[in-house]
């Protein structure tokens, strides 16, 4: 199966090729094993590129956690240390408590949330469910400081604005929500990434041949007892795989639990991580322990949902026929959910950026009533746009998603050709090379990359160029999805038959496989960018004056309590991402970019 | 023109078990000539084709094409696939989605070692669409043809470098059976017109006796007799070969009876005697095994006038009814016998019935 392609891909047909070929009969005699193809060069690149991006700053983090600090006057020295105060401190358990708690909570959260609405959207007449799936990629676009910065200003004992409406309604004494604790922590948390559960879990319902089930009613079972004994048992791989990409994402989670957990005094190991290396003098060593730590819990969570990802072969649900999945007719019920979905949409979108809006047009910050309306201003937005600091933040950040996607993209591009098409032994091991970043939590990433320029100056230290490696390392593993799904589509006969047409591996490369990938690469494109937009765990250890991106802004104003110039910046910003993705999804239509 | 030498083959399978795809494989095939490799899946004649290629690298052996090796363990060549300007036509077609009718056929001069100006291309690539009439559906996405246009199209590609060796990797089995009948003369007429040396693979064997100068039968790796497709039908040389080569009765007999005058030898089979000349090396009392053809069989309602043994009584235990033939079971003793005989034979299923054939009809082989 080739992914449709639009008739509008043009390719010059006359271009000549510049490499030269000699016929058969000119070098009969080149013996094979003195051969250099030019192949391995490119190919030979990508890998040594790849492994120094996955294994160098990480077995470098690991090596330096068992060192003491290094001074001026005193070397570094062997030690357990770390570890030994890192976990006999009475304070690591809890913050081993603390992490996990947050994480099965806000993961829990997320999931029962996104199933119960993927249910609703897949499996019932409920109104409006396609335009509810359109929109349910919004809050994933809200980067996580934003969402959490708005929900602060929607429930905060002091300024929370649903704090002050259910006071004076109700005539309450004291404010019903506090946002700083566990329990506002799970909430924000989850509910942010409810959308992703809910994407995961449509899919596996859309997936789902409603054969499977119509055969067991049709073998005597009753509804509920399909439900339990079919329904759900065949969704166990996807709910388990489901359950674990959110606590693995909860877990790594740095936005909420800095600015939610830290002025409460919850600490969880992201938090941890940041307030070791933000004190003086930084105890690098003691962020390494921790970092290991939380790697060591993100790596069994993945490697758990690979394994079982890769055993789901039995549970294979798609059986590659098209089928139209049953709808449940809910009756007067689907007004109901309905008004679920559009509570659900008030909660996670509207809410928040109304907040932001809101303050945004304030002098000071100043909670909605007749008489601050009478204040609005658009002074934030001046302070914004008039700043050649932010403007510069917000070019960096561009240019560098630009520079990520596209290096991403390529790079993983020529690495999966290698694991997809070729037989080269130990393949599976540069698979899982490109894969490996996908346990780093952004914090951690930052860490290790931070500690190996700091120690081997190579001159790219406090510069964007190391902002830059660390996105394209995080993202690496996102490319290599969206590449080996495509590349898995194309026959190796298409190759072949370009190799027989006179082509070389370049050729072949550029003309045959590239465009082939092009959906896949578009749409993987696309994701990476974005992603590189909101990031915010890895800079915030990597960024120095002078070279900001603008979740760093962002940060920055929140820690000067500059609230109106935050929330300005806040709109235009998600403003400006939302454009940004449906200019994407545009070119995705033009390109015949698949649903992902 | 071509001629492979001991060629040895093998791959790793998806599950890494190493597998001898050809061994010892050896032929010669002269300018002009269609050969085909046939077999069944898995018989190595694919990855042979593949091995000529270039597609797949041999682990012993010499191919040759006029003389000089593109590949040779001994000498240590190997001439990349993209360099040995070869035609192939893949059996998926692999016609490239992302471009049209006229950039498919055009591909291979762009890339090629040779440079062709702009108007060159244009006139080789219209010429070569002409021929297999695609011409008029140049600019059309390549998606959209049929799958018997995509099949020309794909046989364009191969043919626009006008290569001195086209290679077919089973070019018919993916279309209905109406085409594939059709397109069966199409290339026949233009691999004749062109006189274009052709190895073409395949596992339909009646596609092999149809288009073939000579038939290479493999299995398991290794060819097992070559011969013109005459040859291969009428003289197999063992019970595989007879087997794939076209539906055939196997009747299990054993020598009772030397006749050195009359030059024939009398069998005692299971469903009675069958009288057969004489073969070399046979003795009385050896195990063999007696091959015929269901259209060698020959039904009457009535005692048959022959003058010799091999006639027998049976009873009609089903009939197929295919059109321009009628296939009839017929049990003789407990031995089920096919017979392929024109429509006309009315006899109902349960009587009796007479079965002949001819004794030079026959192909026999000892019992291994």
């Amino acid at each position: 199966m080739i992914p449709a392609i639009d008739a509008c891909v043009s390719i010059d047909p006359f271009v000549g090729e510049t490499s030269v070929q000699s016929p058969v009969a000119a070098e009969p005699h080149r013996p094979v094993n003195f051969r250099f193809d030019s192949k391995w060069l490119v190919i030979g690149i990508c890998l040594v590129v790849v492994g120094f991006l996955a294994l160098v700053p990480f077995g470098f983090m690991i090596w330096q956690s068992f060192l003491t600090p290094e001074t001026a006057d005193v070397p570094a020295k062997l030690t357990f240390s770390n570890y030994i105060t890192a976990y006999t401190d009475a304070e690591t358990i809890t913050t081993l408590f603390n992490s996990m708690q947050f994480a099965l909570g806000g993961s829990l959260l997320a999931f029962v949330i996104g199933t119960a609405l993927a249910w609703m959207n897949e499996r019932t007449n409920t109104p409006m469910r396609r335009l509810f799936y359109a929109l349910s990629i919004i809050p994933l676009i809200i980067p996580s400081i934003l969402f959490t910065i708005a929900w602060i200003m929607l429930a905060s004992p002091k300024i929370g604005l649903i704090n002050m409406a259910l006071q004076s309604w109700f005539g309450l004494e004291s404010p019903p929500f506090n946002i700083y604790s566990m329990w506002g922590m799970i909430w924000v948390d989850g509910l942010h990434y409810s959308p992703m559960a809910f994407l995961l879990m449509s899919a596996a319902f859309r997936a789902m041949d409603p054969s499977l089930e119509e055969s067991a009613v049709m073998s005597g079972s009753s509804i509920l007892r399909t439900l339990w004994r079919i329904t759900l048992r065949l969704a166990i791989p996807a709910i388990v795989a489901t359950v674990l990409t959110l606590f693995v994402r909860a877990i790594e989670s740095f936005e909420v639990p800095a600015l939610l957990g830290l002025p409460a005094g919850i600490q969880v190991f992201t938090s941890a991580i940041y307030q070791a290396i933000h004190q003086f003098p930084s105890q690098l060593g003691l962020a390494s322990a921790y970092s290991v730590v939380l790697l060591l819990i993100t790596s069994v969570g993945i490697y758990i949902q690979a394994k079982i990802s890769s055993t789901g072969g039995k549970y294979v649900t798609v059986t590659g026929k098209g089928f139209r999945p049953r709808s449940i007719d809910l009756g007067p019920w689907r007004y109901l959910t309905t008004g679920i979905f559009l509570l659900y949409f008030l909660l996670i979108v509207l809410l928040p950026f109304l907040v932001l809006l809101w303050s945004s047009l304030q002098k000071f910050y100043a909670p909605p009533s007749v008489e601050a309306l009478k204040h609005l201003t658009l002074d934030g937005y001046r302070y914004v746009l008039g700043s050649s600091n932010i403007l510069h933040a917000l070019l960096n950040s561009l240019w560098m998603a630009v520079a990520c996607a596209t290096i991403v993209m390529l790079l993983s591009a020529v690495v999966c050709w290698v694991v997809v098409k070729t037989k080269i032994p130990g393949r599976w091991l540069l698979d899982n090379l490109a894969s490996l970043p996908m346990v780093f939590p952004g914090l951690v990433l930052g860490v290790s990359i931070m500690i190996f320029y700091l120690t081997f100056d190579i001159g790219i230290y406090g510069t964007f160029w190391i902002i830059l490696l660390a996105y394209i390392t995080r993202f690496m593993p996102y490319g290599m999805r969206y590449n080996t799904t495509s590349m898995i589509q194309i026959h190796k006969d298409l190759e072949d038959s370009a190799a027989m047409s006179g082509a070389g591996w370049f050729t072949v490369f550029k003309r045959v496989i590239l465009p082939l990938l092009k959906p896949g690469m578009v749409a993987g494109w696309i994701y990476v960018m974005i992603v590189s937009v909101r990031e915010l765990s890895s800079s915030i250890l990597l960024y120095s004056p002078g070279n900001e991106v603008i979740s760093i802004v962002i940060w920055e104003l929140w820690e000067n309590g500059q609230y109106v110039e935050l929330s300005a910046l806040s709109v235009m910003f998600i403003l400006l991402l939302l454009v940004l993705v449906m200019i994407a999804q545009l070119i995705g239509k033009r390109f015949g970019v698949k649903e992902a | 023109m071509l001629k492979v030498t001991g060629l040895f083959t093998q791959y790793v399978s998806d599950k890494g078990v190493v597998v001898q795809a050809a061994k010892d494989v050896s032929f010669e095939v002269p300018k002009g000539k269609l050969f085909t490799l046939l077999g069944p899946s898995g018989c190595g004649k694919t990855t042979t084709l593949r091995s000529i290629a270039g597609l797949e690298k041999p682990t012993q052996g010499l191919i040759e094409v006029y003389g000089q090796a593109v590949y040779s363990s001994a000498k240590g060549v190997f001439t990349p696939p993209n360099q040995r300007g070869f035609g192939m036509v893949f059996q998926s077609y692999a016609i490239w989605p992302h471009m049209t009718v006229f950039q498919n056929a055009s591909f291979p001069m762009e890339v090629g070692a040779k440079k062709f100006t702009t108007a060159e291309i244009k006139e080789r690539v219209m010429r070569v669409l002409e021929s297999v009439e695609l011409a008029p559906y140049h600019d059309r996405d390549a998606t959209r043809l049929s799958g018997g246009q995509q099949q020309r199209l794909a046989l364009a590609r191969a043919l626009v470098m006008e290569p001195q060796l086209l290679l077919l990797d089973e070019p018919l089995s993916n279309l209905d059976a109406k085409l594939r009948e059709k397109m069966r003369f199409e290339l026949k007429k233009i691999q004749r017109e062109l006189n274009i040396t052709t190895i073409y693979v395949t596992h339909d064997q009646s596609e092999a006796l149809a288009l073939s100068h000579e038939i290479a039968v493999m299995s398991a790796g290794r060819i097992v007799q070559r011969g013109t497709p005459r040859e291969i039908y009428e003289k197999p040389i063992d019970k595989f070969v007879a087997d794939f080569v076209g539906a055939i009765n196997f009747i299990d007999a054993s020598v009772k009876h030397l006749d050195l005058q009359q030059h024939i030898m009398v069998l005692e089979s299971e469903v009675g005697l069958i009288q057969l000349p004489i073969q070399e090396d046979f003795k009385v009392g050896d195990a063999v095994q007696v091959c015929v053809r269901p259209e060698n069989v020959h039904l009457s309602d009535t005692p048959p006038h022959i003058d010799h043994l091999n006639r027998y009584e049976g009873i009609v235990d089903q009939k197929i009814f295919l059109g321009e033939v009628l296939d009839f079971q017929v049990k003789i003793r407990e031995k089920l016998i096919l017979s392929r005989v024109h429509p006309t034979q009315l006899t109902p299923v349960g009587q009796p019935i007479h079965v002949y054939f001819d004794p030079r009809g026959c192909v026999v082989f000892k019992m291994q």
